[in-house]
């Protein structure tokens, strides 16, 4: 019989299903670069649909199988995709199903970080929806012997003029012989008529998670599984030297244990190698890893330590640097002035810490392997997973559970390939949990950074000169060994594409070392950037004796589009057009100006009490955040409440974006509040939430007013674009509150000195 | 020897007695529900009620329940709508979902409690548990609508399987 579901590019069509059983299916392919509704009739969507890609399935039961292929984190993608098809094909919202994709590479990216899955995939999946749709309604026109337009397609029901009937189920055998529509064929909605799109309904896990029938990673259950926890090496890079396993083999449960790989070559996602303890229960294993009796060969980077490198950040970014965008002459200017604003900013390593700690369940069978994750990236775990077992990539069979959290932490399979291993070592079906310690011990941190700026003012308070100089350990270290230079990437994260209006600029970047895995984490180096340039904003703003809320809007400038290229700088925008997406000062001003009177800025405040300012694009999305905070004498800090604006261009869900910016600056108040991941003799000195703090209900403001802008401007990233605001915010509210300006991170002890 | 129930049904547990009631959970009768987030009674996602008091199962043995009445989010409620439980959909609050089973355990022993708390006994009794997505704004507005819901309803009544089918 012939495979029904093989998908004949050259033909734009699938091939013809004869199965009565049939079921509609629509997928799309990109066509090079260009997106394109792609549709045709797949007999077994639910089972084969690995061979189309993203695609939808109308039953002959009527139901709608909608999949994605983006994992699922909190941002409530699947929700997203399934309104956006939805709403496209009017299916009715209680028939719609939503399917998670294994990892593959048919689909397209499937990388679920850069806040980029909207904007990626919005255009196609409404094609998507509106071909199913189109099919509907011809499908009944040919029924009926009328012409397709006096057919209208509605929540799950084609009507005619006439006042005849038909359900999409009634019309799904029909529609199996229809050749698809092209895209310029089809119709979109327009926004008028959208009914799920740009609403803030409930998300579809909502109820599951609610009841704990949700599958997180350590909630599948594969028979045999047996427990694998590892015990890597302390230090990057560092190697095991011996190992003595016997008491810890000889404790109950334990079946098995194993030397793991030695990382080679670029870190990437590859384990840190180590000893595996395999054993019939978590406990049993986790009690038996604390039996190992381990020699480490800690390696070079065993002279990491954090204060050292603090000085030595800070010391380059205190000398001339190489620029990397350029505008008049602000050396000379600088060089020349009497009076400078001079400020340097620090930020430590910062550990995602996901609630779910990283795990994975690994099956290896005859030659090809079966895993469940929860992965940021299924395709990134093929890559790796197949690398280190040397299977093709084809025999690596990705399954994504629902993620509790990730953050940036979960784009890096390194989880899935110990299970991997261990399952093909072993032969058995193995769970590697990670402990809460191996998490904040082994991850893939958040790059310490320095920032010096400095700043003349003209005769009005203007800043008429700006020189910025960032160095960080870069992420660059992770693919290619000793880099010392950032990723061109890592400084268009708000660091090049700084919005400051001056006619003197000079951007420099420092080089630094990783001596730790540094990896990205929400909103990546925007975090930084963020917050040394929205700092300085304020801080010049107290110098020029002006509101620093008028003095921001000043600074920026007036409503413009501002192309940094032509100051020299390299900038990828995010990779999406500078047509469709430009720097659009005017809008960054608009969500300034949004937050301030939400926040009924320059109103009176009583002692102690400050408002704070920040505002950033990132992800192409414009946030600007107020933060009101009361400082008491003894120094006790005390976050009132928190007003944020967002233009996010056109929004899906207009509920889950309120929540994500909720979420998002309450996780930028990590990096205010968080003593971070520090280093000595290479090892990370924090364990747990005991000692790696993370906000807590008592530390958050528990009153968070988010607008989202109404736009009709392409999508652009909801997840991380608020998360960079919060803490320059804060800092700026805290020096309103009592004149104490907070220029390294974590607060700490500051506010008592 | 070790007798106990969960959610309602009898259990005997005569493995090793410093088990903690959180693995013999997921591990031996596959309720994963309550999650492993730090395994020090730092996070609180593995929180469950014993004797109706929310507790850290991820640090407690199992001996020390001997005798207890075990409930987890799976045994809350029937069909996922205690007041809490239906709150925190009115809400919307959760975006990953991972803490907030125990989130909302931590919440029911609340309420059955101090079935009206103030806002600063919201944020005292719920600083335990973490939510690295931030959905705190969400979580301390749901509980004031459960708070409202169940008023006149003190103490947590749980769903018993032994009850279920029967005709009231």
């Amino acid at each position: 019989m012939r495979d029904n579901t093989y998908f004949d590019m050259n033909r734009r069509s699938f091939l013809k299903s004869s199965a009565a059983a049939g079921a509609l299916v629509l997928g799309t392919y990109f066509m090079g670069s260009a997106p394109r509704a792609m549709a045709g009739v797949l007999a077994k969507p639910a089972e084969n649909a690995k061979r189309a890609n993203l695609f939808v399935a109308l039953r002959p039961d009527g139901m709608v199988e909608i999949t994605c292929h983006r994992s699922e984190m909190g941002q409530q993608i699947r929700t997203a995709i399934a309104q956006i098809v939805a709403d496209e094909m009017e299916a009715a919202w209680d028939k719609v199903i939503v399917i998670q994709g294994k990892g593959d590479p048919k689909y397209g990216d499937q990388n679920t970080d850069g806040s980029r899955s909207i904007r990626y995939n919005m255009q196609r999946l409404r094609e998507m929806g509106a071909s199913v749709r189109y099919m509907m309604q011809h499908a009944a026109a040919k029924r009926w012997g009328v012409s397709a337009d006096t057919c209208t397609a509605n929540q799950h029901v084609v009507s005619h003029t006439s006042g005849k009937t038909l359900s999409y189920k009634e019309l799904v055998t029909d529609a199996i012989n229809f050749v698809p529509p092209a895209s310029e064929e089809i119709t979109l909605k327009s926004k008028e008529e959208w009914r799920y799109i740009n609403t803030g309904m409930a998300h579809i896990d909502l109820q599951d998670l609610v009841t704990g029938s949700a599958t997180f990673a350590a909630d599948v259950r594969i028979p045999g599984t047996l427990v694998a926890v590892v015990l890597r090496p302390p230090v990057v890079g560092g190697k095991l030297k011996s190992v003595d396993s016997k008491t810890a083999k000889a404790m109950p449960g334990v079946v098995d244990v194993v030397e793991m790989p030695v990382p080679s070559g670029a870190l990437q996602f590859q384990p840190k190698g180590g000893v595996a303890v395999i054993a019939k229960s978590t406990w049993a294993a986790w009690q038996a890893r604390k039996a190992l009796k381990v020699e480490w060969d800690d390696g070079e980077n065993s002279e990491y330590n954090s204060e050292t490198f603090k000085t030595e950040l800070i010391s380059t970014v205190n000398s001339a640097q190489t620029h990397v965008r350029e505008k008049g002459d602000a050396t000379t200017v600088l060089s020349q002035a009497s009076d400078k604003l001079i400020a340097d900013y620090y930020i430590p390593h910062l550990a995602q810490a996901p609630m779910e700690p990283p795990c994975a369940t690994a099956h290896f069978k005859d030659g090809a392997i079966k895993v469940w994750a929860a992965t940021q990236n299924p395709q990134a775990d093929m890559a790796t997973i197949s690398a280190l077992l040397g299977i093709p990539k084809e025999n690596v069979e990705v399954n994504v559970t629902m993620l509790g959290g990730g953050f940036g932490r979960k784009s890096k399979p390194d989880f899935s390939a110990e299970a991997a291993f261990l399952s093909m070592k072993t032969g058995h079906p193995i769970r590697v949990q990670w402990t809460r310690e191996d998490d904040i011990q082994h991850g893939f941190y958040h790059a310490v950074s320095a920032q010096h700026v400095e700043a003349s003012l003209d005769d009005k308070g203007a800043i008429d000169a700006y020189l910025h100089r960032t160095a960080f350990s870069p992420i660059a270290a992770l693919f290619q060994e000793g880099a010392t230079t950032p990723m061109g990437f890592e400084l268009r994260l708000g660091f090049t594409d700084n919005p400051i209006n001056t006619p003197n600029l000079k951007l420099e970047v420092g080089n630094a070392k990783s001596m730790a895995r540094v990896g990205w984490m929400r909103s990546v180096s925007n975090i930084f950037h963020a917050y040394a340039i929205q700092s300085f904003i304020a801080e010049a703003a107290h110098k020029a004796n002006r509101d620093p809320k008028d003095y921001l809007l000043d600074t920026i400038g007036p409503a413009r589009i501002l192309d940094v290229t032509e100051q020299g700088a390299e900038y990828d925008n995010y990779g999406a057009d500078k047509e469709e997406y430009p720097l659009d000062i005017g809008r960054l001003r608009h969500v300034i100006e949004k937050a301030a009177s939400m926040a009924k800025w320059g109103r009176e405040m009583p002692e102690g009490r400050g408002l704070g300012i920040a505002a950033h694009r990132s992800f192409l999305t414009y946030v600007a955040a107020v933060v009101e905070v009361e400082v008491s004498k003894s120094g006790d800090l005390r976050i009132v409440k928190s007003w944020a604006a967002i233009d996010a261009g056109t929004v899906v869900n207009t509920d889950t974006v309120k929540n994500q910016v909720q979420g998002g600056l309450i996780f930028g108040l990590t990096t205010a509040l968080s003593n971070g991941i520090t280093f000595d003799k290479g090892k990370v000195q924090q364990s747990n939430f005991h000692d790696y703090r993370v906000p807590r209900m008592s530390d958050s403001p528990l009153d968070i007013e988010v607008e989202v802008i109404e736009s009709d401007a392409p999508p652009a990233g909801v997840g991380e674009p608020a998360t960079p605001v919060f803490a320059p915010a804060l800092c700026n509210a805290i020096f309103a509150a009592c004149g104490k300006r907070i220029r390294q991170l974590p607060i700490g002890n500051q506010l008592k000195a | 020897m070790i007798t106990f129930t969960v959610n309602g049904n009898k259990h005997e547990f005569s493995g090793d007695p410093s088990t903690p009631v959180l693995w013999y959970l997921r591990d031996e009768l596959n309720l994963t529900g309550p999650k492993f987030g730090c395994g020090m009674a730092q996070c609180g996602a593995c929180t469950v009620h014993i004797d109706g008091m929310a507790q850290r199962s991820c640090v407690l043995p199992v001996s020390a329940v001997q005798g207890k009445q075990v409930t987890t989010i799976e045994g809350l409620s029937e069909n996922g709508d205690h007041p809490v439980q239906k709150a925190w959909v009115e809400h919307k609050v959760p975006q990953c979902g991972f803490c907030q089973c125990g989130q909302i355990m931590q919440a029911a022993s609340l309420l059955s409690t101090n079935p009206t708390p103030s806002d600063e006994e919201i944020v005292q009794n719920m600083s335990g548990n973490i939510c690295r997505c931030g959905t705190y704004p969400r979580i301390h507005k749901a509980i004031k609508s459960a708070s409202k819901s169940m008023s006149g309803n003190a103490g947590v009544s749980y769903f018993d399987p032994t009850q279920a089918g029967e005709e009231a």
